[in-house]
């Protein structure tokens, strides 16, 4: 602050005062303060920097002041009115923050309520369980083949070196079509049985190397009960090359249970007889709950494998040459493997699906669940 | 086929130390699935002993009849004093041997034994029968009352064989060798590394001419028949206790000593073998095929008539057998009245494929049977026929007479040839010659060569025809277990076709939108059609028909998914879920219009092209169709607001979603089929080829029809071919180019008469619009009385916008007008306020 101008115009004017102008600055600033709310604020605002505040009022007097006092007026009133805008803008500022931390507040919501406005859909486990078998091999590079469910008896059988006597073409498993004729009469169609008549329809279609998945649905005559179903889903695989050999297939099946169950998964063969395989094996896999572990061990019995150690997955072997010649390969050329095996089952035991109804009954509560993949 | 294990040590000197459960782990890896082994005995304690019945007192005053027996049972009580024995069986009187198990013991099942007081009396033991010593049906009906030369006394437990393990073994169609303790024994042998002591090498004397006179008429249904004759049986013969024990561990009732016999060589060898009473057959014993409706009771009881291509046997009256599956009632040995005398046995070898169609036919599946239709070691029916006879003269003190008959067609051995590696190459593993040579010895075969090995096949192995069955013999005895895991190197796949990919989407999308999957079973009754509202002359009423149905009530395939679904639907809401929406794709089946039969095209060779499009022609049409049915609430109510049920809209909505996953352009109009509801019912079409194709229906479903079906009101339903959508999908999708100008948009509500279908009427804004129009939509549907009757207000919102430049007010309105004018000419729309 300046002292006391000798050269000073006598005509004092009392709102230019400095004590004066420092009084209407620090009381605009307690205003400020004071206002407890934007609104108060506003209307301290008003009071103390609009067109009738003091400040505006002793600035208008400097205009009356002598012009070598002018100067030295106009700064002092200029820094207190820069003074009380800072002021002003700060506790707007701060009183807006207040407003906003508590709109935020208020406008808090429970956020566990629950959104289940359009309940969800799903695909059924069994169409996405196939897929995901399927998708192992694809990546490997084999290509997905389908066929029709209404079979020919010569893919289903014939092809497959199931010779007109086999027991499995039979009334007992087999659904027939009517033929022509009506009645019960010869049609040479039926229900396919398998997935394996595609097998003989993707040698007959492509040429070899054929290396070929085929999901699919078949048919058995079997009354529905827990763990039987006439209509249930497989999956087949066949690879037919120059030089493939059983350990060709052990591997295949090996990298299938590890894509699908995890690293330390393995299969085991074990010899059996299938018409369309030669040398055939009936195909386990190490049970991927216990690992083995509960065999022998009562403490840790297993539910999954019953504490076999074990699950029984389906049927393979190498394709039995007949099956190539009658699907035009040459069997000096090349050689095949081939296996197959239930959806169904195997859906049961990832997923403790426990029983085979569940399965086909469509009931929403056992599909849910499941969602887009498996 | 059920082997004791103590019968096995017969012919295999195992180590005593080898469980079943070690012989079944040998086995399987062999390749015989043993799937259980089943402890006999197990946990029994003694003692067990043989007891003579010294007296017999009836108690009387209890609600059934018990007896208070003494019985001597020797030195066995520590006392030699007669044991006191409460008993409630009344099948055994004073002097006969019984079974008599001492306090102390533990039977089968932990039931321990002790002295204790019952009916006032104290039991001090137990007289026991064949179901509490766990040895399975003999037939006593009671107590087991032993023949009179066993000693008081006797250890039972030995006796009657009671501790034992049976090892169950699943037996493959091509083994029919393994339906034998000569064929398992041999597996068991070749598995250890043991000898085997071959049941069937007997001496067995030539044929001549003075047997049982046999005349087969008919050598390739019966190409060996061997028949012997017994004489001088003792009818009061019983089987031995050893006899019948291993009949009943191998799961076979003991019926009487000759029937016994020729079960046991059965089982032993393989061979099935039947007994005439000698004095029951009237002359030549004769092989041919039954005349067409000739008739022949069986044993069991049945009066069969007979088809031209059953093979039977014969006396001079007719039918007496019918071969290698039942013998028939005329010439059964006499057991009750135990007048049989002299036998007639006979041991053959029928074509197994005849065996295997009678056995069928008549559903008469036996023991022999099951055999023949296997296979029986053809080589083996001298010997069984030895053995019957030599336990004949042995058992029933018979006389076995010097005639042997046997009639063989002429037959060589069957040789195969294979290249010694050809095992490794199919194992992918050296094995080596010598390996392979060693394990096809092992089997029975015999073998010369060097490179190239001719193999000599067994005659019990009729199954080995294929150089690549003696390579699974070769691998199987090299152990399955020790293949090397490898992995073999496809071509680059091309992956997922389109339409699997369209698939994979629609099921994702209908998911996605708030559906769930159902899988049903594609099965119907045509009744369903009626319910449905179809038409008479409706095609998906031209059904696929199944000639063994599950049910007769659904003997057909499907060609609509809805009933399916619809079932499945009201499922669900019985369970109590009401809400649904659901959705299936899968394979429908139509009937070509000419139906042909598929023939049986060869396997020796592949089939032309032209004979594959036979067997195609012969199958109906299979197209993949999509469906989805909904009912209840499309949104549920909540704290959010209001719910929304589902209607029509929902249905068309879900053609329209999958459309949009193909690709393709969905004309969707007012229709009218069958189970909709006549109002509310678009009809789906695509264009494909240039043509208009209708694909399916959707909408809200008729009342009539809900009502008759059972479900809940408003059910909505849609169904459409896919693969005729897939086959109007426009391919790749364009991207379109994205202008940065400013839109300019322009709203404009049109009167039109209520029947004018939106889009009609959008369909002309569009044409009219122009290039300039980027997108239309409708955004407002009201009628008013200010409308007028019969009219209705459609509001839309049009986007124009330009590539190059900003529109401006008068292009985009001069555009609007363009629009709006078309929809005036081809609908009558009136612009309103205008």
């Amino acid at each position: 602050m300046s002292a006391p101008n000798k050269s000073y115009d006598p005509v004092e004017v009392e709102a230019l005062k400095p004590e004066e102008i420092e009084r209407m600055r620090d009381e605009a600033l307690a205003a400020f303060a004071a206002a407890d709310s934007l609104e108060a604020l506003q209307e301290a605002k008003v009071a103390h920097t609009g067109g009738t505040s003091p400040l505006a009022l002793a600035n208008r007097e400097i205009g009356a002041l002598p012009p070598h006092a002018k100067a030295d007026a106009g700064k002092r009133v200029g820094q207190a009115r820069g003074a009380v805008n800072k002021g002003l803008a700060a506790r707007q500022a701060e009183l807006e923050a207040e407003r906003d931390a508590r709109v935020l507040v208020e406008e808090a919501v429970d956020v566990t309520l629950p959104y289940d406005r359009v309940p969800s859909g799903a695909r059924h486990p069994l169409t996405t369980m196939m897929e995901r078998v399927a998708d192992v091999f694809v990546s490997m590079g084999y290509e997905i083949a389908e066929g029709p469910e209404v079979e020919a008896e010569w893919f289903n059988f014939d092809a497959l070196n199931f010779g007109p006597d086999h027991p499995a073409r039979q009334m007992q498993d087999t659904f027939f079509v009517e033929g022509p004729k009506g009645d019960h009469g010869e049609s040479g169609v039926v229900l396919r049985t398998h997935t394996s008549p595609v097998q003989a329809r993707a040698m007959l279609d492509r040429e070899p190397p054929v290396y070929v998945v085929c999901p699919g649905r078949v048919f058995r005559t079997d009354e529905l009960d827990a763990t039987h179903t006439p209509v249930f889903h497989q999956i087949e695989l066949l690879a037919v090359d120059e030089g493939l050999t059983m350990a060709d297939l052990k591997g295949t099946l090996d990298h299938m249970v590890q894509s699908l169950f995890g690293p330390d998964m393995k299969t085991r063969l074990r010899p059996n007889y299938f018409p369309f395989t030669e040398p055939s094996a009936e195909m386990d896999m190490l049970c991927y709950v216990c690992k083995g572990e509960s065999v022998g061990n009562p403490d840790r019995a297993c539910r999954t494998c019953s504490s076999e150690g074990w699950i029984e997955l389906g049927g393979c072997g190498m394709v039995n040459p007949r099956v190539l010649t009658a699907c035009g390969v040459d069997p000096e050329k090349y050689s095949g493997f081939a296996f197959g095996f239930g959806i169904e089952r195997m859906l049961m035991f990832r997923h403790n699906v426990e029983d085979m109804r569940d399965m086909v009954e469509g009931d929403v509560r056992f599909t849910r669940p499941f969602g887009m993949e498996i | 086929m059920r082997v004791p294990l103590s019968w096995l040590r017969e012919y295999v000197d195992l180590p005593a130390t080898e469980t079943g459960r070690d012989v079944q782990a040998k086995l399987i890896s062999a390749g015989l699935e043993v799937e259980t082994v089943e402890p006999l005995g197990d946990g029994l304690k003694g003692p067990l002993v043989v007891g003579q019945v010294l007296t017999i007192e009836e108690l009387e005053g209890f609600k059934k009849p018990i007896r208070f027996c003494t019985v001597d049972v020797g030195r066995a009580n520590g006392t030699g004093e007669p044991q006191e024995i409460v008993c409630g069986a009344r099948n055994f009187a004073v002097g006969d041997k019984v079974v008599v198990v001492l306090p102390g013991a533990v039977l089968p099942g932990g039931f321990a034994i002790s002295a204790r007081k019952t009916y006032g009396k104290t039991s001090h033991g137990m007289i026991c029968s064949a179901d509490e010593l766990g040895m399975g049906d003999d037939g006593s009906k009671g107590i087991i009352v032993l023949p009179p030369e066993h000693e008081v006394g006797t250890d039972a437990i030995e006796l009657l064989q009671l501790v034992d393990e049976v090892l169950d073994i699943a037996v493959t169609p091509d083994r029919g060798y393994a339906l034998s303790l000569r064929g398992v024994a041999r597996e068991t042998a070749t598995a250890y590394g043991l000898p085997l002591l071959d049941p069937a090498l007997l001496d067995v004397p030539g044929p001549n001419e003075f047997g049982y006179p046999v005349e087969v008429s008919d050598p390739l249904g019966c190409d060996r028949f061997t028949a012997r004759t017994v004489t001088g049986l003792d009818p009061e013969a019983r089987s031995p206790i050893w006899l019948k024990r291993r009949l009943q561990k191998a799961g076979m009732r003991p019926i009487s000593l000759a029937v016994d016999i020729t079960n046991y060589v059965m089982l032993e060898l393989g061979q099935p073998l039947h007994a005439y009473d000698r004095g029951r057959v009237q002359g030549t014993i004769g092989v041919r095929r039954a005349e067409q409706g000739e008739k022949l009771a069986t044993l069991d009881g049945v009066v069969r008539t007979l088809d031209a291509e059953d093979l039977v046997i014969t006396d001079d009256r007719g039918p007496i057998g019918l071969a290698g599956v039942m013998g028939g009632a005329n010439t059964e040995i006499d057991d009750t009245e135990g007048t049989t005398t002299d036998v007639v046995i006979e041991a053959a070898h029928f074509d197994p494929i005849t065996i295997a169609r009678t056995a069928r036919r008549h559903k008469l599946s036996s023991e022999a049977s099951k055999r023949f239709e296997r296979g029986v070691d053809p080589l083996a029916a001298a010997a069984a026929a030895q053995r019957t006879v030599d336990l004949l003269v042995l058992l029933a003190g018979g006389t076995a007479e010097a005639g042997v008959t046997e009639v063989i067609a002429p037959s060589a051995p069957r040789t195969i040839t294979i290249p010694a590696d050809h095992p490794d190459k199919v194992a992918g593993v050296a094995y080596g010659r010598e390996t392979v040579v060693r394990r096809l010895q092992e089997i029975g075969c015999d073998v010369y060569g060097q490179d190239e090995l001719i193999v000599t096949v067994p005659s019990w192995r009729p199954d080995l025809t294929d150089p690549n069955d003696l390579a699974e013999e070769v691998i199987r005895l090299e152990g399955y277990e020790n293949l090397p895991s490898t992995l073999p190197k496809p071509p680059a796949g091309l992956g997922l076709t389109d339409r699997q990919r369209l698939h994979r989407r629609v099921g994702r999308a209908l998911a996605g939108a708030g559906y769930v999957e159902a899988l049903n079973y594609p099965f119907l009754g045509e009744h369903v059609f009626d319910q449905l509202s179809l038409a008479t002359d409706d095609p998906k009423r031209r059904v696929v028909k199944l000639v063994n149905p599950l049910s007769d009530e659904e003997p057909a395939l499907r060609t609509t998914l809805l009933p399916g679904l619809l079932a499945a639907l009201r499922r669900n809401d019985g369970r109590g879920s009401h809400d649904l929406a659901l959705f299936e794709t899968g394979l429908v089946f139509h009937p070509r219009e000419e139906l042909s039969v598929a023939g049986r095209l060869p396997v020796d060779r592949r089939p032309t092209d032209d004979e594959i499009t036979t067997l195609l022609d012969a199958l109906p049409e299979q197209p993949r169709y999509a469906a989805v049915v909904l009912a209840g609430a499309r949104e549920q109510a909540g704290w959010w607001g209001k719910g929304r049920p589902s209607d029509w809209a929902d249905a068309v909505e879900a053609a329209r979603l999958l459309a949009g996953e193909a690709g393709a352009r969905l004309i969707v109009r007012g229709g009218r089929y069958g189970p909709w509801h006549p109002g509310r019912c678009a009809e789906l079409a695509v264009v494909v080829d240039g043509t208009e194709r209708v694909i399916g229906y959707a909408g809200e479903l008729h009342p009539g029809v809900l009502k008759t079906l059972g479900l809940p009101a408003r059910t909505c339903a849609m169904e459409l071919d896919l693969d005729l959508l897939e086959e109007a999908g426009e391919g790749l999708p364009k991207a379109p180019h994205i202008s940065t100008f400013p839109v300019a948009t322009q709203d404009v509500a049109l009167v039109v008469d209520k029947t004018v279908p939106h889009a009609d009427v959008e369909a002309a804004l569009h044409e009219g619009a122009g290039q300039l129009l980027e997108s239309i939509r409708l955004f407002d549907v009201y009628e008013s009385e200010q409308l007028g009757a019969g009219k209705k207000s459609l509001a839309y919102a049009l986007r124009f916008r330009a590539a190059d430049r900003t529109l401006t007010v008068d292009e985009a309105s001069a555009a609007r007008d363009a629009a709006v004018s078309l929809a005036a000419e081809r609908t009558g729309a009136v612009l309103r306020g205008a």
